[in-house]
């Protein structure tokens, strides 16, 4: 199989994600979402190496993984901070600020 | 597929494989960086093993010495010429060592320490158990108003973490605008994200707010990085490398299908477009330009005013400086493309936060505004292409990151019983109760609006000089019009302290310690200097304006 067809999941992938982003109102399920986007950029980045040939991107696909991994260390304890002092994780009742 | 499809990289190799070369890496000059890395590995070790009323004191003191030490390193590689006569491109491609590096870096640092100072003040509050305390909560764990949160407070717990946080914070900036290849800049732009986002949930008051705000700066930061990551493979596959140089030199065409695997990608011109806008974009979110702006005015309200100014000066310091790398070296051969884009972007941001900005009631939320309308105008700079537009982006971020650190530092200054009365209706009268505090940040606010005499009409000047030269002249039309907004609100609030009466149940101005009174000393220092006299820093600018290839 030609390794264009994955870079075509990887698209779609990633607009799966960033849709979710955008339509979900659970912030953990937009967090989600955000490491669906991630690990698009890791097909991507893999299906480009294959056809190129060279090592490049799987190595960048290495440090995403690592890269996600510490977002999620920090976005779950900030996360789960909001949701202790509120008992709620939507972000539409995160609107202390609105003008 | 047959099996002379199949790279040699995923065959076994027959014969016995070549030995790996160990990198080079040039430790001197990355020096900068690795001092502040050394310092914040020390700090955690601080906070893990040195018993808690001794901390604050550590950590203060290791910062500011790894700060002022990790300056002195980019001064002497300054002065050893690297930013001129001597600029290499150093471990193995990824770091660029050169003019705007050193001058970027030398401000970041500069900022950040002055932003430390801030960050130690423990003067302001009245002491509570026998403890000084600072802007950051007592324990981050706690739920606001609970229990928990009492029996912290009463133990006089403090978080002298956020001490190393700004130190990983510092070294992902330092690296940021030096970053030579497409991979260094997402791992230095999350470095100091990361950080960022738990300093934003760390405030002592309102707690709610703070927490709010990292949430919001939290998904949106993510979500724009990964903006970001899915544009650079798109790029890496256009090009087969991540290297800026190489990449350049594919963008301009200067190498034709010298390898033939890249002969299928390199034509594809969606690839380059989609690409380059992805990372134009994850970039501009962190500069705060208008489309991706929506989050600045909401983190820089709820984060606490310390690290409101830090990252509103260091952090546009480093991620203009990223974008003028990647549109200065990567993209040059497409600028007929980005060139239309960015203008409209740098118009949007302009009005944008002028405009919106008149509407505010409450100060954070107006700087925030303010520091939009700012990117717009530092936007008209980098829109130049010219070396006219990277010494006078330099400048201009020079005197603007002093000017809002001192703005927001006089921000903590102002209180009530909840903390900071932010609503401007309490600064109102603010000149006649403390007429030295109110003329200060008269001071900041003039030169904000660009009056003369301040550091912010010599940027704004040389930005919106190299822009019309640079053959920009509409925008430099826009940016007057939006000056000149901008100037009514920043004129607003100086009348609003100086000549209304003073409510019975106004705030009082806090008398800071040292700390405040320097961060804020520096700032007027600097506003005024670079307003007077700014000939000498627009020749270091403008020497240091050139970058490697």
């Amino acid at each position: 199989m030609s390794p264009v067809n994955y870079l075509y999941l990887a698209a779609l992938l990633f607009t799966i994600g960033a849709t979710g982003v955008l339509l979900r109102r659970n912030a953990i399920v937009v967090f989600m979402c955000i490491e669906l986007m991630l690990n698009a950029c890791n097909l991507a980045l893999v299906a480009f190496s294959r056809m190129h040939g060279n090592l490049d991107g799987q190595i960048i696909a290495f440090f995403t993984m690592v890269v996600a991994a510490a977002e999620v260390v920090v976005g779950l304890a900030i996360i789960v901070s909001l949701f202790r002092s509120r008992h709620s994780a939507s972000v539409d009742d995160a609107s202390l600020m609105k003008l | 597929m047959s099996a002379t499809a199949v790279h040699s990289l995923w065959t076994t190799a027959a014969g016995p494989i070549d030995k790996i070369q160990a990198p080079d890496i040039e430790y001197a000059q990355l020096a900068p960086v690795l001092i502040v890395v050394g310092a914040a590995v020390v700090g955690l070790l601080v906070e893990a093993f040195m018993p808690r009323k001794a901390r604050y004191h550590a950590q203060v003191f290791l910062t500011v010495l790894a700060i002022v030490a990790s300056f002195a390193a980019v001064l002497g590689l300054a002065e050893a010429g690297y930013g001129t006569t001597k600029v290499r491109i150093a471990a193995m491609g990824a770091i660029a060592i050169d003019g705007p590096t050193l001058f970027l870096q030398g401000t970041i640092l500069l900022a950040s320490l002055v932003a430390v100072f801030t960050f130690a003040e423990r003067k302001l509050d009245p002491e509570t158990h026998g403890t000084k305390i600072d802007s950051f909560v007592a324990q981050a764990a706690a739920v606001p108003g609970s229990e928990n949160e009492k029996q912290a407070v009463k133990a006089g717990f403090t978080t002298t973490e956020v001490y190393p946080l700004t130190l990983f914070a510092i070294a992902g900036l330092l690296v940021f605008p030096a970053a030579n290849d497409l991979l260094t800049l997402f791992i230095s732009l999350e470095v100091f994200s990361l950080p960022l986002y738990l300093l934003c949930a760390l405030a002592r008051r309102k707690r709610l707010m703070s927490q709010e705000a990292a949430v919001k700066y939290f998904l949106l930061g993510a979500f724009s990085s990964a903006f970001l990551l899915f544009g650079i493979a798109l790029m890496y596959g256009y090009a087969g490398s991540v290297a800026y140089a190489r990449i350049a030199d594919v963008v301009d065409g200067s190498i034709r299908t010298i390898d033939p695997v890249l002969a299928d990608t390199m034509g594809n011109d969606a690839l380059l477009l989609i690409g380059s806008a992805m990372i134009l974009m994850g970039l501009l979110f962190k500069v705060g330009a208008v489309p991706f702006h929506m989050w600045t005015p909401d983190v820089y309200q709820g984060a606490p005013t310390p690290v409101t100014g830090f990252m509103a000066a260091a952090t546009k310091v480093a991620a203009f400086g990223a974008l003028l790398r990647l549109l200065y070296v990567v993209l040059p051969g497409m600028s007929w493309d980005w060139r239309p884009v960015m203008w409209g972007i740098t118009i949007a941001t302009m009005l944008g936060g002028a405009i919106v900005a008149i509407t505010q009631t409450d100060i954070k939320r107006l700087l925030a505004y303010s520091s939009i309308a700012h990117a717009g105008f530092i936007l008209a700079g980098v829109i130049a292409v010219t070396p006219e537009g990277v010494s006078s982006v330099l400048f201009y971020l020079g005197a603007y990151s002093f000017v809002t650190i001192g703005a927001f530092a006089v921000v903590t200054l102002v209180r009530d019983a909840g903390g900071e009365a932010t609503h401007l209706s309490k600064w109102a009268g603010l000149g006649r109760r403390s007429p030295l505090v109110a003329a200060v940040f008269a001071v900041f606010l003039l030169a904000f609006a660009g009056i003369p005499l301040t550091s912010g009409f010599s940027g704004k000047f040389a930005v919106f000089k190299a822009a019309a030269e640079g053959g920009a002249g509409a925008l430099v039309v826009v940016g007057v019009i939006s000056s000149a907004i901008a100037a009514f609100f920043y004129i607003r609030v100086i009348v609003l302290m100086f000549f209304s009466e003073p409510k019975a149940d106004g705030p009082t101005v806090a008398v800071p310690s040292v700390m405040t009174k320097m961060a804020i000393g520096m700032g007027v220092v600097v506003t005024v200097v670079l307003g007077v006299a700014p000939q000498y820093f627009l020749n270091l600018a403008s020497q240091a304006g050139v970058f490697v290839r």
